[in-house]
């Protein structure tokens, strides 16, 4: 007989959630030492409550009633209901606020490598600290974590919604085009950008700003690079890597075009990359408005990682020398990459990975 | 630097083969042994794989190619998949188009009128529905995997939606161009995580595209 689980589901048997477990042991230690509590909130939340906080992008895939009638639904993110956690049950407590989680979330995605419909996050929200400071700190405990986890090649995607935003208000774009524009930005199609820019009828040196800024990326020249009325904008991310540490600040890839489809990020966004897996790892950003939402207007800060992604990406860097996308290129393409992986613990491959992961992490 | 910058390009076999090649000989890129080999798949040395369009995206997408070469057709029919559109290449242009046998009245539009819905081959399900919801009629979509022209022919459907570039095929089967969809070129794509990681070799790969 055929019992099957739903599309995008799956079962985890001892041997990968060992791998897992040392996982998420890793992120908890930093969590832990930089005094995040971990916090858990109901799987099932009323449908009301999750859209105020506007996951319009996302909407919850799972529905079901409650004996009264009421709609109930999956919680597709962790970020909203921590939102409605800090004005309910932590009204009274003083701010700023570190919380952080390891709970499943449940979206209708389509399934596919790295992607389920239920899918376990490790996360923080920092809410209620000065918006510099708090992202710088949000930026660092993300990075810590990943060292941790024992990821070497990763990679920040660092952008800012309100960027985009400010281009679009400084060369007065009307409503209606502006949300072809964003579409075609959403959608990653740059073909379609240049065509609507192109239709608009803007000065030329207006349209080939909307049309290449936000396909810049790579070093903080990527910022000393923009003109006015971008510039300005960027203020706030200049100010942000320049308070970065180091050894976050050499993870970090600054990626105008960073536009994420989630209702409620207002600043900083973010995604973590890493060149064993062809999808992001997870991310963050800013919410500052979130929370008024719920009728406590804190400003806050948060990131999420899918823990079956790091896992993916943490097997693929161990083995990454292998696989033709991923390798430098040429002949050094093998050599180079089984000697970078060889003096860490955690990508040993085999039986023992799961306890160097745990092991190997955190220091 | 090597002439693809170190990355791997997903190459379509079929109708954009050829023109696909020129691009990346412009580069110069050693195409010869991918050209003379028909059966390979693999061509490290170049950086390059070869496969079937509707399967670019696909490695696209998974990052086992950093960049591919595919028609808009597939990947508006595709338009879930999650990559970079960097440039329209301009080759292998061709159009979508309704067309349905040669007679008057128009047999799809008699079969609308008449019946209240047109039945429709084709390869591209997802835009033929999406083109009939937007022109405010029904239709019941019948894919076929090849050969759609015979569809229409046997009587199994009122009319097909395919690509065409210059007509020949449907003229040869006595089908006469109803409407124009879309026109499609070829389409350069990236992977998200690649677009950010190799960014400097994907934009000079895309200056000098733009300058050939």
């Amino acid at each position: 007989m055929i019992h099957p689980i739903p599309s995008g589901t799956r079962d985890v048997l001892p041997d990968e959630m060992r791998e897992l477990r040392a996982i998420i042991a890793a992120a908890q230690r930093v969590f832990d030492a930089r005094g995040y509590g971990e916090v858990a909130t109901p799987a099932l939340e009323y449908e009301e409550t999750l859209a105020r906080g506007g996951v319009a992008g996302e909407l919850p895939a799972y529905r079901l009633f409650d004996e009264q009638g009421r709609v109930l639904v999956l919680r597709s993110d962790m970020t909203v209901p921590i939102a409605r956690l800090v004005a309910t049950r932590l009204a009274d407590a003083p701010p700023p606020l570190r919380l952080a989680y390891v709970a499943h979330s449940y979206r209708g995605v389509r399934p596919q490598r790295g992607q389920s419909r239920e899918l376990l996050q490790a996360g923080i929200e920092l809410i209620g600290a000065p918006a510099r400071e708090g992202t710088v700190e949000a930026l660092t405990v993300l990075c810590e974590v990943l060292d941790a986890v024992g990821l070497v090649d990763y990679r920040i995607g660092l952008g800012d919604v309100a960027l985009y935003q400010a281009l679009l208000d400084g060369h007065g774009v009307a409503a209606a085009a502006r949300e072809r524009i964003l579409h075609e930005l959403v959608t990653r199609d740059f073909v379609g950008l240049a065509r609507e820019v192109g239709a608009l009828d803007l000065p030329a040196e207006a349209a080939r700003q909307l049309v290449e800024v936000p396909q810049r990326r790579g070093g903080p020249e990527v910022l000393a690079a923009l003109e006015e009325p971008a510039r300005s904008a960027a203020e706030g991310l200049r100010a942000v890597i320049a308070q970065l540490p180091d050894r976050v600040a050499r993870r970090v890839i600054v990626d105008l075009g960073l536009v994420r489809s989630l209702g409620y990020y207002t600043g900083a966004i973010f995604q973590v990359l890493d060149p064993a897996l062809g999808v992001p790892l997870g991310g963050g950003g800013r919410y500052d408005d979130l929370l008024a939402r719920f009728g406590r207007p804190l400003s806050a800060v948060g990131w999420a990682l899918t823990v079956e992604r790091l896992h993916i990406a943490l097997m693929g860097e161990s083995a990454g020398a292998d696989s033709l996308a991923s390798s430098p290129g040429g002949e050094l393409g093998p050599g180079e990459g089984e000697s970078a992986g060889a003096d860490s613990l955690a990508r040993s491959p085999g039986g023992h990975s799961s306890e160097s992961a745990g092991g190997g992490g955190g220091r | 630097m090597s002439p693809t910058n170190g990355l791997t390009i997903a190459v379509p076999r079929g109708a954009l083969f050829r023109g696909a090649l020129d691009v990346l000989d412009g580069l110069g890129i050693d195409t010869s042994e991918v050209r003379a080999n028909d059966r390979k798949l693999l061509f490290e040395d170049v950086g390059i794989v070869t496969m079937r369009p509707s399967d670019v995206p696909t490695y696209v997408e998974a990052g086992a190619a950093d960049i591919g070469i595919t028609g808009k057709d597939t990947l508006m029919e595709q338009s879930e998949r999650d990559v970079y559109e960097l440039l329209d290449l301009g080759f292998g242009r061709c159009t979508l188009v309704l067309a349905s046998v040669g007679r008057e009245p128009d047999p799809a539009e008699e079969a609308l009128r008449r019946l209240g819905v047109m039945r429709v081959a084709t390869k591209y399900p997802r835009i033929t529905a999406r083109h009939f919801q937007a022109t405010g009629r029904q239709a019941e979509v019948v894919v076929v995997r090849g050969s759609v022209e015979l569809a229409p022919l046997t009587g199994l459907v009122d009319a097909i939606v395919d690509l065409t570039a210059t007509g020949t095929t449907l003229r040869e089967n006595g089908l006469v161009v109803r409407e124009e969809i879309v026109a499609c070129t070829a389409r350069l794509i990236a992977n998200p995580v690649a677009h950010k990681l190799k960014a400097a070799a994907i934009d000079d790969l895309l200056e000098r595209l733009r300058a050939a």
